[in-house]
């Protein structure tokens, strides 16, 4: 229905944010919409209609730099700064979530975490091939019964010699069905939290799908089910703690941050466009104050989001950006976006909710983003908890 | 094997097109800029692969103020090994021809490489203008080009067919569609290309006389008018009454 449609998307820098970035980061932009141009926009609505998993873009992704992009280039990385790999994020979702959940689930939660508690040996093994896309990972925290709650986890590792044996299940795993590798959280016998690069070819390791997402359709889920796989000592990441995976999370929260205002953009973008060219009662609907107070409301929201990005971004830079922050900005990134794509929805009447627009995918996209890697209330009450000091989760 | 790429800077193909200093020059204010197709995705990914099967460097060029070095910043990311910016505005093509032809003769290449025409004013003109300053064969419009120890052969798109021609080295190519396919840079070959050279040299003399006089805009399309698509009558009637066409 949708395949031969062209992309007509247009960026938009209302406060010319441009002149606060460097030219890597406006030529790793360029490249990356190109590349979702030219890969993703065409095949997009049909992979989400089927509910599958472009698998293909995988390698694309690998070749264009979106895995790792601002880890060392000696491990076949980018070695790129922070705000760069917002804007390869923003720029893959301005595609879709889902594509930009394939790359920043590799990136920041499997390269990342090998590359900080691993040891150099895991780093030689496994970052160049999960750079190149030879390797496919994924990330083991949310169990079943423990979402929000990770600390009550019950995935279990025991001793034995030289290995140790791993039981238990993950839920909601991004990637896990074609993944070759995972890096898995699980409590050992003092009931730390330890990280592991578990090969999903092992024996007891198997990663059903997840069917019936009306959400991040054009990305594979799934479980993770451990039965006394034997996990070998030298497979273990080097940190204890919910440190480790939290980590791993505020990367990749870092990261939606961005991605979010891709998905605002595009939807903005072609809202916008529809407002200009669509006549009712005589007139482009954009004429009407009505449909000016979407669009006006939109652009100040992804504005202020864009700003918020960047001062994020320059935090990173820096090293000294705050957990706390990032899920400020997560929080509310995401948040405009989902308002912003029902909003722009509207203003594409019915042709809004069809997937000759990608407004509703977008809007349908961004309730998975709203509620992982942190839901949108549990970030409200880490900034709750950082600005009063009182914890309100418990 | 050394190659010449003359890229230049043309709006995006989205960019609105308007005027300033009474139709003179085209108002660049809020525009976006991109490396100009043709020159990007046919010259200079094709020379890029002649280097890797044949060895030799890449060297692009281009004649326009600092303001064009993010064009060439791309273009090391691509993959060339370095950069030339004449410092000096591009008036016209005999201007820019002039001052690559300068370049390229103390320089000598092996071949050089120029898109069939930007897609702005669609000239046409620098690539033929570049070899007849340096005395050498011009082929223009290629879509396909061979290359083994020193001589080429080298398909040129011709209305209603294919002309092939064979000539040996060094000669200079405008390149069309098919030559090569478009090369995305990867994020290694951005952070690469901030460690390639580009060399700012100043322009030679080189005057034309040519001035450019004004520019107009095509008249207005009209806007487009929905027709029930169960009402021919209606259709039949708008295309005889009000097109004229039937
Ligand atoms: C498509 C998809 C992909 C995912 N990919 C991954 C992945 O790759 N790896 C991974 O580990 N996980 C992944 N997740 C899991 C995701 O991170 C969890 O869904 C998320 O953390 C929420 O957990 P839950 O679904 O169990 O919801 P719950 O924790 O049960 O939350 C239900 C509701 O209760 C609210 N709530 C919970 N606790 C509190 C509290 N203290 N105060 C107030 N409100 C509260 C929540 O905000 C939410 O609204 C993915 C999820 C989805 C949908």
């Amino acid at each position: 229905m949708s395949s031969s449609k062209t992309d007509k998307f247009q960026y938009h820098d209302y406060y010319v944010i441009d002149e606060l970035l460097d030219e890597n980061h406006l030529l790793a932009r360029q490249a990356v919409r190109d590349w979702v141009k030219q890969e993703v926009s065409p095949i997009i609505e049909e992979y989400s209609d089927k509910a599958e998993c472009p698998t293909h873009l995988f390698k694309g992704l690998a070749e264009i730099g979106a895995f790792g992009p601002s880890l060392p280039e000696k491990y076949g990385c980018g070695g790129m700064d922070e705000i760069a790999y917002g804007i390869i994020m923003q720029e893959l979702e301005r595609g879709d979530s889902g594509i930009r959940s394939m790359a920043s689930v590799q990136g920041s939660l499997v390269m990342y975490p090998i590359y900080k508690f691993g040891t150099e040996e895991h780093r030689k093994k496994y970052l160049p091939k999960l750079a190149s896309g030879e390797l496919i990972g994924c990330f083991g925290l949310t169990e079943p019964d423990f979402g929000s709650n990770p600390a009550g986890m019950i995935t279990n590792i025991k001793d034995d010699g030289d290995a140790y044996i791993l039981n238990g299940a993950k839920m909601w795993i991004t990637n896990s069905p074609v993944a070759d590798i995972a890096v898995v959280w699980g409590r050992d016998e003092v009931g730390k939290v330890r990280g592991m690069i578990v090969e999903m070819d092992w024996p007891g390791v198997s990663a059903p799908e997840i069917k019936g997402k009306w959400s991040l359709r054009a990305s594979v889920t799934g479980e993770l089910v451990f039965e006394d796989v034997r996990v070998p000592k030298t497979h273990m990441l080097e940190v204890r703690g919910l440190k480790g995976p939290l980590s791993c999370l505020s990367k990749a929260r870092y990261g939606i941050a961005w991605g979010a205002v891709g998905a605002a953009l595009d939807c903005y973008d072609s809202a916008l466009r529809y407002s200009l060219e669509r006549i009712q009662f005589d007139k482009p609907i954009g004429q009407f104050q009505l449909t000016q107070k979407k669009l006006a409301e939109m652009i100040t929201e992804i504005t202020k989001a864009q700003l918020l990005n960047w001062r994020l971004g320059t935090l990173a830079n820096n090293g000294k950006v705050t957990p706390a922050q990032i899920s400020m900005a997560k929080r509310n990134n995401v948040a405009i976006a989902l308002d912003i794509a029902r909003e722009a929805r509207q203003i594409h009447g019915g042709m809004g909710i069809t997937n000759e627009y990608p407004v509703m995918r977008h809007m349908m996209n961004l309730e998975t983003v709203l509620t992982y890697e942190g839901t949108h209330d549990i970030h409200l009450l880490i900034t709750g908890h950082d600005v009063t000091g009182l914890n309100a989760f418990k | 094997m050394n190659i010449l790429v003359c890229v230049s800077k043309t709006p995006d193909t989205t960019a609105k097109v308007d005027f300033i200093g009474d139709a003179k020059k085209y108002n660049e204010e809020g525009k976006q800029f991109i490396m100009n197709p043709y020159d990007e995705w046919y010259a200079l990914v094709r020379a890029m692969e002649l280097k890797e099967s044949n060895g030799g460097e890449v060297t692009i060029i281009n004649v326009g103020p600092a303001s064009n070095d993010p064009i060439l910043r791309k273009g090391l990311a691509i993959g060339a090994d370095k950069a030339i910016r004449v410092d000096a505005e591009d008036t016209d093509a005999f201007f820019v021809a002039s001052q690559i032809a300068a370049y390229a003769v103390d320089n000598g290449f092996d071949l050089i490489f120029c898109g069939k025409e930007t897609i702005d004013y669609n000239g046409s003109l620098v690539g033929s203008m570049v070899a007849e300053l340096l005395n050498q064969p011009f082929i223009s419009y290629a879509s396909k080009m061979e290359y083994t120890d020193g001589t080429a052969i080298v398909n040129r798109d011709i209305e209603g067919g294919i002309e092939v021609l064979k000539l040996k080295t060094p000669f200079v190519l405008s390149a069309a569609k098919g030559l090569a396919e478009q090369r995305i840079p990867n994020m290694r070959g951005i952070m690469m290309a901030k460690r390639k050279p580009l060399d700012v040299i100043p322009a030679v003399d080189a005057g034309s006389g040519l001035s450019i006089e004004k520019f107009e805009l095509p008249a207005d399309k009209g806007s487009v008018k929905m027709v029930d698509p169960n009402d021919m009558d209606e259709l039949v009637r708008l295309l005889h009454e009000e097109a004229k066409i039937i």
